[in-house]
């Protein structure tokens, strides 16, 4: 047998202790929660699949779950046409290439935090701009913290104007790709405008699509920090994603177990959506 | 089917072009017949994908008109002038399946659809690629991918002219030539107009009747392969062609003569007006023999190139390759060189400076 150089372990070796340390030990201190019951001081009772049960049972958990669904399909409808248009519409070369990049860049540079201060001050119906110009000088009643459509509007908005660059950047990525003779032939072949995108465009941009797709799903799906800025979740539960009352369970009533058992649940439907998601799409290439 | 006609044709890519090196093509007047196998020919940065892309319609000339069968289209776009174009890097419609790549052009021109399968396949029959028409066109290898290609320039039966951005780049050398020859046969088939560009000569010389060289934005000269080989125009067609390449001599003319060195080298013909006392000889190296007396050099080096040799001379400065059958002088002897007359001519500023005895010019 051929003697193989064992070397390689060694470099694996330090994502391997990081990898533990901020996923693989976290993940099991969860799993360990989510069967046990404690009431503190480290005393442990074995609970099995109660906590499991119990969530998968609670309306509480199907609005927040049905919640969670309806903001990340909104987003995702918004945001996937909306980013491959306007990457269609930039510039392939020249001057105004490098700023528009730069300004698309942006929105994703900013804290997320700071994104969900800035749209919560921007919207206040009082002082901030947006807020003040639907109120007062066009007369719509706008406040997000009293109506719940204006609230999902808002978080809506400000997910699409944070985000929208990703599929943006992505998509121009695939279509600066296509060498020039891919359109020279489509015109000699009197292709339309639309077979060109059906037929050349969007093939190319397949694969950067399915990453596009993956990341805004997992993140939109996950989303925390923003809305729990701008809304709190309210007004009353009409915005509680399910990350948001992930942490009212975890962190507000201290009931440990049913939010492990939340959050093993939480992360399943993720990981298999995405991985039905990805095998979809890469499904023909493999042949 | 048309004749094409290029007048005057002139283009830069600079705004404001104003020397002549700012322009890519300098003037270019040109007739393509109809039907007929063109090839152009020239070195890389010659102007030739420029010249094609104009034929095409994908850039607009600086200056000039483009005609076919005397109708202007020089501002019309390439979908409106019914040509085909192949591309250096195969063009497929990766989503499609065979099928559909070939019969893209006709649907995308409203052809009824029982018509479209009918010219589908015949050209797939003509292509060999009738067994794949229903797999998808992604998993090719290269070279099949660039039948494919080659089949939606054809597919449509009323095509202008086809023309070819050296398609066979991308392609393993063992079925270049099969490519090659698969396209002479098509072009019998079809009778469109073809014009082939590549910068390698035997690409050139074995698809075209007639090879038009190009240099720098300008034609050098068209001709039949057998022309360009037996008669250069100019000095670069006959570096360019042939291998190796013509021989140059600088030399001293006097009274219509040439001489090297003093000696006298006769010419194939007389000498046009106005030669200036520096021009250059130029003999091809099929045409050099070793004899007992003529130029003396130093023999630098001997190739067996299979059925015969390539003896590599120096004559003073001047390097002249020689093809010589049989028996070779080694390295470092001391040989005499002989030019064959009728193939012996001046050439002055680049340009062929003597006529053949009995031609009429």
């Amino acid at each position: 047998m051929k003697t193989q150089n064992q070397k390689a372990w060694l470099f694996v070796l330090p994502v391997l202790l990081l990898v533990a340390f901020n996923a693989i030990i976290p993940i099991m201190t969860v799993v360990n929660y989510s069967v046990q019951e404690t009431f503190g001081n480290n005393v442990f009772f074995w609970e099995g699949l109660g906590w499991f049960e119990q969530i998968l049972r609670s309306e509480r958990f199907h609005a927040a779950l049905g919640r969670q669904f309806l903001f990340t399909a909104l987003v995702l409808v918004i945001e996937v046409p909306l980013g491959i248009a306007i990457a269609l519409a930039m510039p392939r070369s020249g001057f105004w290439v490098p700023v528009c990049l730069v300004t698309m860049a942006l929105p994703m540079l900013i804290p997320w935090n700071v994104v969900g201060a800035m749209w919560n001050i921007f919207t206040l119906p009082d002082i901030g701009l947006l807020g003040y110009f639907l109120n007062h000088t066009l007369g719509i009643t706008y406040d997000m913290t009293q109506n719940p459509v204006a609230a999902w509007v808002t978080i809506i908005t400000m997910d699409v104007w944070h985000w929208t660059s990703l599929v943006v950047l992505l998509s121009y990525a695939g279509l600066v790709s296509i060498p020039d003779a891919y359109y020279q032939a489509a015109k000699i072949d009197g292709a339309s405008n639309w077979s060109v995108f059906r037929y050349i465009q969007l093939p190319k941009m397949k694969n950067v699509l399915t990453i596009a797709i993956l990341l805004r799903f997992m993140d939109s799906f996950n989303i925390y920090t923003e809305p729990f800025v701008l809304t709190g979740g309210g007004p009353g539960n009409s915005t509680t994603l399910l990350s948001i009352d992930l942490v009212k369970i975890a962190l507000g009533q201290f009931d440990l177990g049913p939010a492990a058992a939340m959050s093993l649940i939480y992360f399943a439907i993720t990981l298999l959506v995405s991985w039905l998601f990805y095998t979809l799409m890469t499904k023909d290439d493999a042949r | 089917m048309a004749k094409i006609t290029l007048s005057k044709l002139r283009h830069s890519y600079y705004p404001n072009p104003a020397a002549p090196e700012d322009y890519a093509l300098k003037q270019i007047d040109l007739d393509w017949q109809d039907g007929g196998a063109y090839a152009l020919l020239g070195p890389s940065g010659c102007g030739k994908s420029t010249l094609l892309n104009i034929i095409s319609g994908l850039l607009s000339p600086s200056e000039g008109r483009v005609l076919f069968d005397d109708r202007d289209v020089t501002r019309l776009p390439p979908d409106q002038r019914n040509i085909a174009q192949v591309f250096q890097f195969p063009v497929i419609y990766d989503t499609m399946t065979v099928y559909n790549n070939l019969a893209f052009p006709l649907r995308n021109r409203g052809v009824a659809e029982a018509k479209v399968d009918e010219r589908v396949r015949e050209i797939a029959a003509m292509l060999e690629v009738s067994d794949m028409l229903n797999h998808r066109a992604a998993g090719l290898s290269p070279d099949k991918k660039q039948k494919i290609s080659m089949g939606r320039g054809l597919v449509r039966d009323d095509v202008n002219v086809v023309m070819f951005d050296e398609p066979l780049t991308v392609i393993d050398p063992h079925l270049k030539w099969k490519l090659r020859s698969k396209l002479k046969e098509l072009h019998h088939r079809v009778r469109a107009t073809m014009i082939y560009v590549t910068h390698d000569q035997t690409e050139a010389l074995t698809f075209a009747d007639q090879v038009v060289v190009m240099q720098d934005g300008e034609i050098v000269q068209i001709g039949t392969p057998v022309e360009l080989f037996e008669r250069p125009e100019h000095i670069f067609v006959g570096h360019f062609i042939g291998s190796p390449g013509m021989n140059v001599l600088p030399c001293d003319v006097k009274d219509g003569q040439a001489f090297i060195d003093g000696r006298n080298i006769p010419l194939e013909g007389p000498v046009r007006d106005g030669v200036a006392a520096r021009a250059e000889i130029g003999v091809r190296p099929e045409f050099v023999s070793l004899a007992a007396t003529g130029l003396a050099g130093t023999v630098r080096k001997v190739s067996d190139i299979g059925r015969h040799s390539v003896v590599e001379t120096m004559v003073g400065q001047n390097r002249i390759a020689a093809i010589i059958e049989g028996e070779t002088p080694g390295q470092g002897d001391t040989v005499h060189l002989q030019f064959r007359q009728d193939q012996t001519r001046l050439y002055s500023g680049g340009w062929l400076a003597t006529s053949s005895r009995g031609a009429v010019t």
